[in-house]
């Protein structure tokens, strides 16, 4: 057996970028055991009581921040949702004197959201407590990638070996990069699509492969993840209309036709119906697992609040100890 | 009353004007460089003569730099014209070259003239301005360029705006002609340059939009089709990119009349130094990639480019402790033009007398002003350096009011020990 180190070392979830193989398994065996708490009737926990959990979200968010807050929640934190106004011109300044403000009342982690690439890490330099990436930019997301991951090992079993396409406005999205570094360290084989104008420079040398034609992007995919065309990341047009975007790059079931039959639909929302992917294919329950996502979502940041701050909870017990 | 001599002994002399590079003695009588030679002293400094032992250091025209932002008037909590020069006599430079965008621009004659007594205030460098091409650095009218250039602007620029319309630019490079009025442009096509990095796989990993190298040589290609059509002489600053070089060198073969500069950043850094989004790294025109990098190492050592210059671009804390995407572009660079372009000689890619002909005596002859030569009869500005002793940059001790450098920590071989302004010690290592 190869090398397994014994603990999650890392002080802050900035990224998937510079996690082992063992790190993400780590993280995906214990938010396994999170999915039970999660569906039980009493879903809380006392792992984290007396910690704070301060949700700093400087860019509009539900679905991320009530998952963040929910999973807080569910292990006994104080959570508190800072929403910050995105002023234009201040919002730098904001940033910083935000996390000097909320560093001297020793929160215990920090989830934070911007829309600056970078904007996290920038921020992680300035405070004491574990900070988790709740989105920066165009640069990561990296709990999303690992609840996708956790969905896909769920109903397949592994993620080696499997052929994911990521379909979409690749240009302006966090969660495709970190899906691609993620995917990319487990092995799997990684294909995007994406028209030539919402295709990263040089994303070839992330380890994908280019694809420009969805049916062949497609063909025999084991996984489909469908990506949001982000309008409001736009400057200027990308796309000639959204009627064309669709007949070309949306997900129907005649484009699907080219995946293997059991291939799975991921959407990591919210989910433009009509403009990516047909309602029809988003409400399969034979195959989108969109829903799953969601609820996984929160049993992957619970396990990521658990393991970035057992180190300040004196508790090095290799999985969920206190479960 | 007699003027007052200074003799500089035991030099190593290098004036690249005349190709003198030997071991010999400087004279200097008042404000002049009264003698120069290897034979001068041999017999000893007659009485009378104030003696300065070099010990063996080099003594060289003082450095010229030809685009430098004082900020001043407008944004002097970045840097005044007092703290540049003060930054500038430090790094060996004698002379600069300030841009127009300013606050108010300078696209006037009162404007040029509010620096003019900046400097005279300050009395360290040596202060020259580029006037405004167009009223405003707007790139629609042009500003006066005849008054301006009587007035005493030795060039004109937008700054760190290209002169996007290809029609204003024919017309200015058409109607300075007529004044032997020198264009400087900011080699950027403004559509294809709304990113913050180089185009490529780092701006991807980074999730930062990207400026692609053809933003740069769009613009060049241009500027040369518009320097051949019209006669005019223009001079293409900060050159980043391969394709840029090679455009220059073709171009220069055909005879057109275009010379081009780099700084410090563009040979000696790449765009993965900018790591975790380093906003000291930030720059326009962005780091590029290691094979740009050596094509402008080439450039400098064959000729096509012609001059270095600092590309002196101070901010204050609040402008770069930004995320990436919102910090603004640029790094101070006068107390490191020296140190970092020394690599040049230490890498062997150029001599020494070369390399100082890219800092001093080409950009004096490019904007035709005093110095840039070890020649009696022109003014005592003068740099005594020893290019090997080794230091570390700190950017907290620069005189230069920000301290944004990207070379900060970095270890340097080479400083001034001595700077001269007409006859007159202006700064002493200590």
């Amino acid at each position: 057996m190869e090398f397994q180190p014994s603990s999650f070392t890392h002080r802050h979830l900035l990224g998937i970028e510079g996690l082992s193989p063992w790190d993400i398994e780590k993280v995906l065996d214990l938010a396994d055991n999170y999915v039970g708490l999660s569906r039980s009737r009493h879903k809380k926990t006392d792992v984290l009581r007396g910690l704070t959990v301060i949700n700093l979200f400087f860019e509009n968010s539900t679905r991320t921040l009530t998952s963040f807050e929910l999973a807080g929640k569910r292990l006994g934190a104080d959570v508190i949702n800072m929403a910050v106004a995105n002023s234009s011109i201040k919002k730098g300044e904001t940033l910083i004197d935000t996390a000097m403000t909320l560093n001297a009342m020793h929160p215990d982690a920090l989830v934070v959201r911007h829309s600056d690439s970078g904007a996290v890490k920038l921020l992680a330099q300035k405070v004491n407590c574990a900070v988790v990436n709740g989105g920066d930019g165009s640069h990561e997301h990296p709990t999303q990638a690992l609840l996708d991951a956790l969905t896909i090992r769920r109903r397949k079993g592994r993620l080696e070996g499997l052929t994911v396409t990521i379909c979409g406005d690749v240009l302006h999205s966090r969660v495709a990069r970190s899906n691609i570094l993620l995917l990319n360290t487990m092995g799997a084989r990684v294909r995007v699509v994406a028209p030539p104008t919402l295709m990263p420079a040089a994303i070839d040398r992330m380890g994908v492969e280019v694809y420009t034609n969805m049916r062949e992007g497609l063909k025999d995919a084991d996984i489909v993840m469908m990506l949001r065309l982000q309008t409001e990341r736009m400057q200027g047009q990308y796309v000639p209309s959204i009627r064309e975007y669709f007949h070309f790059f949306g997900l129907t079931e005649e484009k699907l036709a080219a995946a293997k039959p059991d291939c799975l639909i991921m959407h990591p929302g919210p989910m433009n119906r009509g403009v990516e992917i047909d309602s029809v294919i988003a409400d399969d329950i034979n195959r989108s697992v969109i829903l799953d996502q969601v609820e996984l979502g929160v049993a992957v940041r619970m396990a990521v609040l658990d393991l970035l701050t057992r180190d300040r909870r004196g508790d090095n017990d290799d999985l969920g100890g206190k479960l | 009353m007699a003027e007052r001599r200074t003799a500089y002994i035991n030099a190593h002399l290098i004036d690249p004007a005349s190709g003198l590079d030997a071991a010999g003695a400087l004279l200097v009588e008042g404000t002049k460089i009264a003698d120069v030679g290897p034979g001068l002293f041999a017999e000893g400094v007659p009485e009378g003569i104030e003696t300065v032992d070099c010990a063996g250091a080099h003594l060289v025209p003082g450095l010229i730099d030809m685009r430098v932002q004082a900020c001043d008037p407008g944004f002097e909590h970045k840097e005044t014209i007092a703290t540049a020069s003060a930054a500038a006599v430090a790094g060996g430079i004698t002379s600069i070259v300030t841009l127009p965008n300013t606050e108010p621009v300078i696209d006037d004659v009162a404007g040029l003239e509010f620096i003019a007594r900046r400097a005279r205030e300050t009395k360290l460098a040596k202060v020259y301005a580029y006037g405004a091409v167009t009223a405003g650095l707007e790139g629609k009218e042009l500003a006066e360029i005849g008054l301006l250039k009587e007035a005493g602007a030795v060039g004109f620029t937008d700054g760190t705006r290209a002169i996007a319309d290809a029609g204003v630019m024919a017309r200015a490079l058409k109607y300075a002609k007529a004044f032997g009025a020198l264009i400087i442009q900011h080699p950027e096509e403004p559509r294809l340059a709304g990113g913050v990095m180089n185009s490529g796989e780092l701006s991807t990993r980074l999730g930062l939009p990207g400026i692609a190298t053809q933003a740069e040589i769009i613009m060049v290609e241009r500027d040369l089709r518009l320097a051949e059509m019209t006669g005019g002489r223009i001079h293409i600053s900060h050159i980043s990119t391969w394709a840029a070089v090679e455009a220059i060198r073709a171009a220069k073969a055909r005879g057109i009349a275009v010379t081009c500069d780099t700084a410090p950043p563009y040979f000696a850094l790449v765009e993965a130094d900018i790591g975790d989004y380093r906003t000291f790294l930030k720059l326009s025109p962005p780091l590029r990639s290691d094979f740009d990098r050596r094509a402008v190492v080439e450039g400098l050592a064959d000729g096509t480019i012609d001059a270095i210059a600092s590309d002196h671009n101070p901010q204050d804390q609040d402008s770069k402790r930004l995320p990436f995407v919102q910090a603004e572009f640029g790094a101070v660079g006068l107390e490191t033009l020296l140190p970092v372009a020394l690599e040049l000689v230490h890498g062997e890619h150029l001599d020494l007398k070369t390399l100082i002909r890219r800092l001093s005596t080409t950009p004096a002859e490019l904007l035709g002003i005093p110095g840039g030569k070890l020649k009696p009869g022109a003014p005592a500005d003068l740099l005594v350096f020893d290019p090997f002793s080794p230091w570390k940059v700190d950017a907290a001790t620069f005189r230069s009011k920000s301290k944004n450098s990207p070379f900060d920590g970095r270890p340097v071989a080479g400083r001034a020990l001595r700077t001269i302004i007409d006859g007159r010690l202006v700064y002493s290592a200590s």
